[in-house]
């Protein structure tokens, strides 16, 4: 990525400005170390929002800014955005390897009742709605890194807009990897919205993170902890 | 089967509830054969934990025989006597492979209400509440043990069940305490409590090479146990004025080097911090009473080490921290990661250097639990440690 391109979107840039102005001035004020650290947290942030490029954006493949063209399918400020991370004791390979096996992703998100590939780029996703009911797209791969990222989108004319990416980073110290989800819906009004705001929850972060919580578990022990099914003093004979 | 099951604040009951069965591939069913109540418990039976529902299995401290075991499993086999360390662990997260086991990412299905309430999840436990992933206890004739290759210990025909049993729990609780002391050449520890727990710190203490022990209680019954080594000191609180006095003029003014809470969130006290603590619990301004380690932490000689194996389930009032601070104290604490003690403390109980079953005090079968739980919570009846059997 060229380092002039503006990754950031209008309104975070003058939120950019006016939080690290005050910052800097804070830590500026401080006149000790840990102030020293606030000041230089402050200064970056007034240059992300003033040159519109925000180097940890860069670094997670991600962009707000709106000149996107084709390659989004969600435009900035539409849509619900949930971004969730989870360290997971496996190598980048193998957590690669079984995510982009998308047919592996009904394994551990809640609400996916099925991928099925269609060929190396295209798959189609079926997700459950509330009673008994369908929501149904085709997807596209538009980014990859192998052991690195992927990046998906919907194809246009779905009946839910989204996009989602997945990043596998190393953790320092042979802690596993750290496997950050980001994903974006644009939840479309009538019926089908009905369906897509049931299926996301009251709460769309939490539900991810549940559902990383269930790919690191599956991955790590093979297994899905549970006690449903179990027996209790509520169940007597 | 029969189980015990908790059917509100002070109910247990005795009911009659399937057997369990296989439920993932890790899974085991072990047939009980010596189950236990740990003081643990009681917080259950008195309401102070959270997430508890009408009908749930208690016990976390069993042990018996494999009767089944799922297709995943590999080290145990049907026949197999095991005992079954209380946190459940899944023994392959990064945690576990630090042997920090009670700190397992995986075992909790629950782990979100966890999350909530301490900012990130850690084990399941076998029958302590939901918010500890509501597993069905082993206070039964029968138990489901997830991930059965990691939870166990197999037992030797050689080591009876009474030997074994508190290899689960309270053995490795009270050793972790001690060994989290670093104990070094003349160190004197104080232990506030003399349960089990508090016994098994004070045993352990001993072991690690302590030069006094002190034992700090008020029940006649539990001191006399404590002191039975014939070399442990004891402190009767209930006839003292003040337990910091005492303690500075039997260390030459310099106090205890180690101190061990092994009381926990339910203590009693004497002083006035006390009585307010309890008052306050009882309209749920707070879940915890800490007089013992309000009084460890003013006791405790500076640059020492306060180790708490007692339970803490919520917030505390008035803690001195400025004191903890000001002394440069250590504190260590935590649930215990019970499977890196089993093997070496089986090893200790068959070398003969210490038998588990001496804090035991009462020997019944399960239909007793519920006039078991109000004794033991009473004290009554010089009750120190219950253990039951299934049949």
């Amino acid at each position: 990525m060229n380092l002039k391109e503006k990754n950031v979107a209008e309104p975070e840039r003058w939120i950019s400005v006016i939080a690290g102005g005050a910052l800097a001035a804070y830590g500026l004020k401080m006149r000790s170390i840990p102030g020293i650290v606030v000041a230089a947290l402050g200064g970056a942030l007034v240059h992300r929002g003033a040159t519109g490029h925000c180097m940890v954006y860069e670094s997670m493949g991600v962009s707000t800014a709106e000149e996107q063209g084709s390659q989004v399918s969600v435009p900035y400020g539409r849509g619900v955005r949930v971004e969730k991370a989870v360290t997971i004791n496996a190598s980048p390979e193998v957590l690669y390897g079984f995510w982009r096996r998308f047919d592996n992703l009904p394994l551990f998100m809640h609400n996916l009742e099925q991928v099925e590939v269609r060929d190396d780029k295209r798959s189609r996703w079926v997700a459950k709605g509330p009673a008994g009911s369908k929501v149904e797209w085709e997807a596209e791969i538009i980014n990859e890194v192998p052991n690195e990222l992927i990046g998906w989108r919907s194809i246009e004319g779905s009946q839910i807009d989204n996009a989602g990416s997945v990043h596998f980073t190393p953790a320092a110290g042979g802690r596993g990897t750290e496997v950050k989800v980001v994903l974006r819906y644009d939840p479309p009004a009538g019926v089908v919205g009905a369906t897509v705001s049931k299926m996301l929850g009251e709460d769309p972060a939490m539900n991810v993170q549940e559902d990383l919580r269930r790919l690191k578990r599956l991955v790590e022990t093979g297994e899905l902890p549970t006690t449903n099914g179990q027996s209790s003093g509520r169940d007597v004979r | 089967m029969k189980a015990v099951c908790w059917w509100g604040k002070e109910d247990v009951r005795v009911v009659d509830v399937p057997d369990p069965k296989i439920i993932n591939p890790n899974d085991a069913i072990v047939r009980v054969t010596l189950t236990a109540i740990c003081g643990s418990d009681l917080h259950l039976f008195g309401g102070f934990v959270p997430t508890m529902m009408r009908g749930d299995i208690l016990g976390h401290e069993f042990m018996g025989e494999v009767v089944e075991v799922g297709p995943g499993v590999k080290k145990l086999k049907t026949g197999d006597r095991i005992i079954v360390p209380f946190p459940i662990a899944c023994g392959s997260c990064w945690f576990c492979t630090q042997g920090l086991t009670s700190l397992c990412d995986n075992t909790n299905p629950n782990a979100w209400m966890n999350e909530a309430l301490m900012g990130y999840a850690t084990a399941g436990i076998f029958g302590y509440s939901h918010m500890y992933g509501g597993y069905a206890g082993g206070q039964a004739q029968y138990v489901r043990v997830p991930y059965a290759d990691t939870n166990h210990q197999k037992i030797p025909n050689g080591v009876a069940d009474e030997q074994a049993l508190f290899l689960t729990d309270i053995f490795p609780t009270g050793y972790m305490a001690a060994e989290a002391c670093d104990i070094q050449p003349g160190d004197t520890v104080a232990v506030w409590g003399c349960g089990p727990v508090g016994l098994f710190a004070i045993r352990s203490a001993w072991l690690l090479g302590a030069e006094r022990v002190i034992a700090i209680d008020r029940f006649r019954e539990r001191l006399g146990l404590a002191a039975a080594d014939g070399k442990t000191e004891v402190l009767d609180y209930g006839e003292l004025d003040d337990v910091y006095e005492q303690l500075k003029d039997m260390t030459g003014g310099r106090g205890p080097d180690r101190c061990i809470d092994a009381v926990g969130m339910e203590a009693h006290g004497t002083f006035i911090d006390a009585i307010v603590d309890k008052i306050k619990q009882a309209v749920k301004l707070q879940f915890d009473r800490a007089h013992a380690l309000r009084q460890a932490l003013h006791c405790c000689r500076k640059g020492g080490t306060v180790s708490i194996p007692g339970v803490y389930a919520g917030f505390i009032d008035k803690v001195p921290f400025g004191t903890a601070f000001g002394k440069g104290l250590t504190l260590k604490m935590g649930q215990t990661h019970v499977h890196r003690y089993t093997q070496p403390l089986l090893e200790r109980v068959q070398r003969g250097e210490i038998d588990p079953t001496f804090i035991i005090s009462h020997r019944v079968s399960l239909d007793e639990a519920p006039e078991m739980y109000r004794t033991f919570r009473a004290k009554q009846d010089e009750c120190i440690k219950v253990v039951m059997t299934t049949a």
